[in-house]
């Protein structure tokens, strides 16, 4: 515990040195002052206003930023630092592999978690001071979709990282796994629909294994539980799920699939070779 | 205490390790010398448990990918290139000593030997550092923790002659507790710190061989070196051994340490033209 804890406090520090994560912390804050300041907070769309309106906004704009963000860095700085000899060093040291994945793992995941999370309270605390009512509910569940979301992210970027040999594969793949999802979202999937003639059993299914997706309907089911932006697809899942079972669906798969990720990384991690 | 039996490694289709045998005890100090690609890196990394290898590699009866923190407790580690780490001198040091359950004080107490204060760059990022600060760091990471094998890629490379002479200093005191692997791709850089010499190429060991073990390790040397005619270049390089003009840059005087007399006797035969004269006797107050 000792090991996974000096592990993940040495990944923390050496990432808040790093230039990623202070273009990473200005992306994310300025896109809540950006928000502010274009007088969304004041605005009525779709039946959606002040903070709560702000915050749907906010989801869909991290819904694409993040996992990229996430991806990119963590194979850029895993695959990286084994390309620039630093794993054969401190993989010299006598700290248990298990303890190095998994610190590293747990150090980024604070990093990668921590600016989206405080953007989107500095934004709650402002809507405080404000006066505006806030939605505790959806921010909590807001914040829980996070979580499952950069977990998701980070445990396919682990995955990745110990599969490519050179930080350039890893990226490359990264980016294309990033690409290959955010294709699969829901509009490009009904695209699919109306040209393949897929049954829309198999459409649905695969929006469900769509970790973005998911987190996207998750988000959206918060503030439309009838899910009418939707469409007709939202009959299926709310039938199969109910509101409160894809609630859970969007807490739980997504950390599910990054958990499995990195479970898989750290398997090949330890078969192979370390630097 | 170490052993490679048959230990084999393969990257695609290419055979880089062919077998390897060979064995070290307590009190070995083996000098792994080779051109490059002969293996000894690879050598290394398995002795590590960083390289999965064919055959069996064993430290005290222990294989280092199985039981690798129980082994890597026991190893000291500083390698030919330092890491690109952009963590601070002061937690580079809290995070070895953490993972090494040692003291940190006790390596600083080495880089301070070595003519390193951590006190003054703890702050600084090590990627920041020079190239011989950065060694003095590895060094005293490695030799500020009990250890009972020390495994040294090129080590003095970028050490100046005082901190070359503490460090060999270091070393003597560890010569009968630790078994010792120093990898070089020239023997004269390190012949005489090693009593055995491991020679590999394409992967197998072609030379294994004891050597003689006469030199004291913390000796020095006085020197006096006369010339022919002044020569800025030789003026430049005695200077960087911390030798002093005597004479109108025709006489120079300084000090050699002991283990380092075959690296220095090799520089100055770069300058066998201009040399008369070469004196070179043991100091008494090394």
């Amino acid at each position: 515990m000792k090991h996974l804890m000096l592990t993940a406090i040495a990944d923390i520090s050496e990432s808040l040195r790093s230039r990623w994560f202070m273009v990473y912390t200005l992306v994310f804050g300025g896109v809540v002052v950006a928000l502010f300041v274009s007088g969304l907070t004041e605005s009525r769309i779709m039946g959606f206003t002040g903070l709560s309106r702000m915050l749907v906004t906010y989801l869909q704009i991290t819904m694409a930023v993040l996992p990229l963000f996430v991806l990119i860095t963590t194979v850029r700085s895993v695959a990286g630092d084994r390309e620039a000899g630093i794993f054969e060093y401190m993989l010299s040291l006598p700290v248990s592999l298990a303890s190095w994945f998994w610190g590293k793992l747990l150090g980024r995941f604070f990093v990668v978690f921590l600016p989206v999370v405080l953007a989107m309270f500095g934004a709650v605390a402002w809507g405080i001071f404000k006066g505006v009512e806030i939605p505790w509910i959806q921010v909590l569940f807001y914040t829980g979709f996070l979580i499952s979301l950069a977990w998701c992210f980070l445990g396919i970027g682990m995955l990745v990282s110990t599969l490519a040999r050179s930080s350039d594969v890893a990226t490359g793949a990264a980016f294309l796994i990033w690409l290959f999802l955010l294709l699969f979202l829901d509009l490009i999937l009904l695209g699919s629909l109306i040209k393949q003639g897929l049954p829309p059993e198999t459409i649905i299914a695969i929006a469900l294994a769509n970790p973005l997706q998911v987190f996207r309907t998750g988000a959206m089911l918060l503030f439309d539980p009838q899910l009418v932006l939707l469409g007709p697809s939202a009959y299926v899942i709310l039938d199969n799920f109910g509101e409160t079972g894809y609630l859970l669906w969007a807490l739980v798969y997504p950390l599910l699939v990054g958990s499995l990720c990195a479970w898989l990384g750290y398997r090949l991690f330890r078969k192979g070779d370390l630097p | 205490m170490i052993e490679f039996h048959g230990v084999t490694k393969r990257f695609r289709r290419v055979e880089v390790l062919k077998g390897v045998d060979l064995q070290i005890d307590r009190g070995d100090r083996v000098a792994l010398v080779g051109s490059n690609g002969a293996g000894k890196t690879t050598m290394i990394r398995c002795l590590l448990g960083e390289y999965q290898c064919g055959g069996k590699v064993t430290v005290n009866g222990l294989e280092p990918r199985q039981h690798r923190t129980d082994v890597l407790k026991q190893v000291g580690f500083v390698p030919q290139i330092s890491p690109p780490l952009k963590m601070p001198v002061g937690q580079l040091i809290r995070f070895a000593a953490g993972v090494c359950d040692s003291n940190p004080d006790n390596m600083i107490a080495v880089a301070q030997e070595l003519g390193l204060d951590i006190r003054k760059i703890r702050r600084q990022p090590f990627n920041k550092l020079s190239g011989g600060q950065k060694q003095k760091m590895l060094i005293s990471i490695a030799l500020g923790r009990k250890c009972t094998l020390l495994v040294l890629d090129e080590p003095a490379a970028n050490l100046d002659p005082e901190a070359r002479h503490i460090f060999f200093q270091l070393l003597e005191e560890r010569r009968d507790k630790a078994a010792m692997v120093i990898s070089s791709h020239r023997l004269d850089e390190v012949a005489s710190l090693v009593n055995r010499v491991v020679e590999m190429d394409q992967g197998e060991i072609v030379l294994n061989d004891h050597v003689a073990d006469d030199v004291d390790m913390t000796s020095m040397l006085r020197c006096r070196l006369t010339l022919v005619r002044p020569s800025k270049a030789f003026a430049q390089t005695v200077s960087e051994w911390g030798f002093c003009d005597v004479r109108d840059e025709t006489i120079w005087e300084g000090r050699v340490a002991g283990p380092d007399r075959l690296r220095f006797l090799g520089m100055l035969s770069r300058y066998a033209a201009i040399l008369k004269g070469i004196h070179l006797d043991e100091a008494q107050d090394a």
